[in-house]
C-alpha cells in the first residue's frame, strides 16, 4: 500500500534519528529529553488509582468531565483569562490533539499558517496534515527568539490566516513579556490573523508570571489558548490537555474531536481534577528545582564559553553550537562524550547553529554532562 | 531571610554535600557570597549540622532504632525544659521532641541491640522522677527518612531523546 501524498510530503522528525543514535550509544547522559524527570504529584496519581478502583473506566462527555472544565475555568483565571466551563473549554488528549483539532477546525485547505522558527517540531506537520501551508517566521538569538511586529512583517505573515506560537518556548526557553506580546497582538488585529497560543509551559517561568496573549485587548475573540498537564504537572504519559476559545471555535473543535477522539482519557481526567485542586505546592517545588538547574546550566555554559541568552521559561536552554554544523557537533558529542543534546536544525532553519539542552535531568547528571561538554569543547 | 539564604537552606537541607561553586551556580550568585551566607546561617544557629542519611541495614546487622513515647508529670518547680535537659545529653538519644497528643516527649533512640535499647530506656529514662510512663516501639523497617526514599529507586523510563 502506498501512503497518501499528505503523509508523504511530511518528512520524519529529525528528533527520531537522534533518538536512535542515542539509544545505540553506551553510558549516555541525555539532555535531549522533552519531558520532566519527575513523576506526577502523588496526590494526582492516587486520585487516578482511586478512580480505577471505583471502576471509572467509561467514556466521559466529549468536552471532558464537567468538574474538570470548572477547575480549568478557575485555573485560567490565574492568567487573567475568563472562559466558561459550559461552552468555551474542551479537554483533549494532550495539547497535541488540541492543536491538531484546533488547526483542522479553523484552517482551510490552502490557508497559510505562520509558524515561528525555530519551534516545536509538531506545528509544521500538523499544519501540513490539515492541507494548509506553514510559513516560517525566523526568530534569532539577538531578539532572544521573540516575535515582533517587524519579524512577522518581514516574514510576510500579514497574509497568513493563522499564527501558531509557543511561549515559554520549546526549543529555546524564550518567553514573551507583556510588552512584546502587545506587538504580536497588534499585528494579529491589524491583519486579522487568528492566534493559536500553545501555553503548555506557562507555569514554568522563572522571571515573573506568564502573560497570555488572549488576555490582551481585542485578542480573546481571535485567540485559541492551549494548555495541559504534561509539563508543569509532570503528566506527559497521561495524555491530557485542553483548549479555551470562544464558543463557536470550541464547538467546531468539538465536531472534529467527537468523531476522531470521542473523549480524552478518563483516568487522566480524574488525575487532573486532583492536580488542579491540590497540587500547586508540587508544581511550585518542581518549578524551583528547574530554576536552580537553569541557573546552574547557564552558569556552566558561560564558564565553558558557549554563547547563550538567558532562557527564562520551559526547561530548555538553546546555546550556540561550538561548531558551525550543529548536527555534526551533536553527533560528535554523543559519540565522544556520551552526552545527548538535540541539534537546533531539527526545529527549523533558524535553529541551525544552536543546540537544545534540556535540564529536565537530575542535578548529578547535569553536573557530569556539563563537565563532559567542557572537556570536549 | 533574604532569597539567597533561604535558597541555601532549601538546597542544603536536601543535599548538604554540594560544592560551594555549584551552590553559587544554582543560586545565580558568587562562591564568595555563598560562603559568607553559609557562615552567617551557621553563626545564627540556622544550620546546626550536616549529616548523611544512612541505610544502616547495609552497614551492619547490629543497629537498632526505637521510638519512645514518654509521659511526664510536672510540678511548680519543674517544667518540660528541665526534663528535656536530663534526657537530651545521652548520646543514645538521636532526637527529642515535645509533642501534642497522648504523650509528652517523643524520642528516637539508637543502639546496637534491642536489649541495649530496652535497658537504656528502663535504666536511664524511666527512672527520671518526673517521668510517669514510657512506651517503646522498635523500628522494624525504614522506607523513607528525611525525605529520602530507601530501596533502589525507579529507573528512568523516559525516551532518551524526545521532542
Ligand atoms: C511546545 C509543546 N507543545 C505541546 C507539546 C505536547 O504536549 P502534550 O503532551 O500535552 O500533547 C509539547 C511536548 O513536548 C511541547 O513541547
Amino acid at each position: 500500500m502506498k501512503p497518501s501524498d499528505r503523509v508523504d510530503r511530511v518528512p520524519p522528525s529529525g528528533i527520531r534519528r537522534f533518538f536512535e543514535l542515542a539509544e545505540e550509544a553506551d553510558d549516555v547522559i541525555s539532555l535531549g529529553v522533552g519531558e520532566p524527570d519527575f513523576s506526577a504529584p502523588w496526590a494526582a496519581r492516587e486520585a487516578g488509582i482511586t478512580s480505577l478502583e471505583q471502576g471509572r473506566t467509561s467514556y466521559t462527555a466529549n468536552r471532558g468531565r464537567r468538574e474538570l472544565r470548572e477547575r480549568i475555568q478557575r485555573k485560567l483565571r490565574e492568567y487573567d483569562l475568563e472562559y466558561s466551563a459550559d461552552d468555551e473549554i474542551i479537554v483533549t488528549t494532550g495539547v497535541s490533539e488540541a492543536l491538531d483539532v484546533g488547526i483542522r477546525a479553523l484552517v482551510n485547505p490552502g490557508d497559510t499558517v505562520a509558524v515561528p522558527d525555530p519551534s516545536y517540531v509538531s506545528y509544521r506537520p500538523t499544519v501540513e496534515f490539515a492541507d494548509a501551508e506553514p510559513l516560517a517566521v525566523p526568530t534569532s538569538m539577538d531578539d532572544e527568539f521573540r516575535l515582533s511586529y517587524e519579524t512577522l512583517q518581514e516574514a510576510g505573515a500579514e497574509d497568513a490566516d493563522a499564527l501558531v506560537m509557543c511561549y515559554p518556548n520549546n526549543p529555546t526557553g524564550a518567553i514573551m513579556p507583556e510588552d512584546d506580546l502587545r506587538e504580536v497582538a497588534e499585528f494579529a488585529r491589524d491583519h486579522d490573523v487568528t492566534v493559536l497560543s500553545d501555553e503548555v509551559y506557562a507555569d514554568l517561568t522563572y522571571d515573573g508570571d506568564h502573560t497570555s496573549i488572549a488576555s490582551l485587548e481585542g485578542m480573546r475573540e481571535r485567540t485559541v489558548v492551549f494548555n495541559g498537564f504534561s509539563k508543569a504537572y509532570a503528566m506527559t504519559g497521561m495524555r491530557l490537555g485542553y483548549a479555551a476559545a470562544p464558543p463557536e471555535v470550541v464547538s467546531a473543535m468539538n465536531r472534529v474531536h467527537q468523531y476522531t477522539m470521542l473523549s480524552a482519557p478518563t483516568t487522566a481526567q480524574y488525575m487532573a481534577i486532583e492536580a488542579l485542586d491540590s497540587c500547586n505546592a508540587d508544581v511550585e517545588e518542581m518549578r524551583r528545582e528547574f530554576d536552580r538547574r537553569r541557573n546552574f546550566v547557564l552558569a556552566r555554559l558561560e564558564e565553558i564559553g558557549l554563547d547563550c541568552f538567558t532562557a527564562k521559561g520551559a526547561f530548555y536552554v538553546f546555546p550556540e553550537s561550538p561548531w558551525e554544523d550543529d548536527g555534526e557537533f551533536a553527533e560528535a558529542l554523543l559519540e565522544e562524550e556520551g552526552v545527548a543534546v538535540v541539534p537546533g536544525n531539527v526545529f527549523g532553519e533558524s535553529g541551525e547553529g544552536h543546540l537544545r539542552m534540556s535540564y529536565a535531568t537530575g542535578m548529578e547528571d547535569l553536573k557530569e554532562a556539563m563537565d563532559r561538554l567542557d572537556s570536549f569543547v | 531571610m533574604d532569597k539567597l539564604h533561604r535558597d541555601l537552606v532549601d538546597l542544603l537541607s536536601k543535599d548538604a554535600r554540594q560544592s560551594t561553586e555549584d551552590l553559587a551556580r544554582m543560586t545565580d550568585s558568587t562562591a564568595e557570597e555563598v560562603e559568607e551566607a553559609i557562615d552567617e546561617l551557621e553563626e545564627d544557629g540556622v544550620l546546626l549540622g550536616y549529616q548523611a542519611v544512612v541505610d544502616w541495614t547495609e552497614v551492619t546487622d547490629d543497629h537498632v532504632e526505637a521510638y519512645v513515647e514518654v509521659n511526664v508529670a510536672l510540678d511548680r518547680e519543674t517544667d518540660y525544659t528541665d526534663v528535656s535537659e536530663r534526657i537530651q545529653s545521652y548520646p543514645e538519644v538521636q532526637r527529642l521532641t515535645l509533642v501534642s497528643g497522648n504523650y509528652d516527649f517523643g524520642l528516637v533512640i539508637q543502639g546496637d541491640s534491642m536489649n541495649e535499647v530496652s535497658r537504656f530506656v528502663s535504666d536511664k529514662i524511666a527512672v527520671i522522677p518526673e517521668i510517669t510512663q514510657t512506651v517503646t516501639h522498635f523500628v522494624m523497617e525504614t522506607y523513607k527518612d528525611r525525605g529520602v526514599e530507601f530501596g533502589d529507586g525507579d529507573d528512568d523510563e523516559r525516551l532518551s531523546v524526545s521532542p
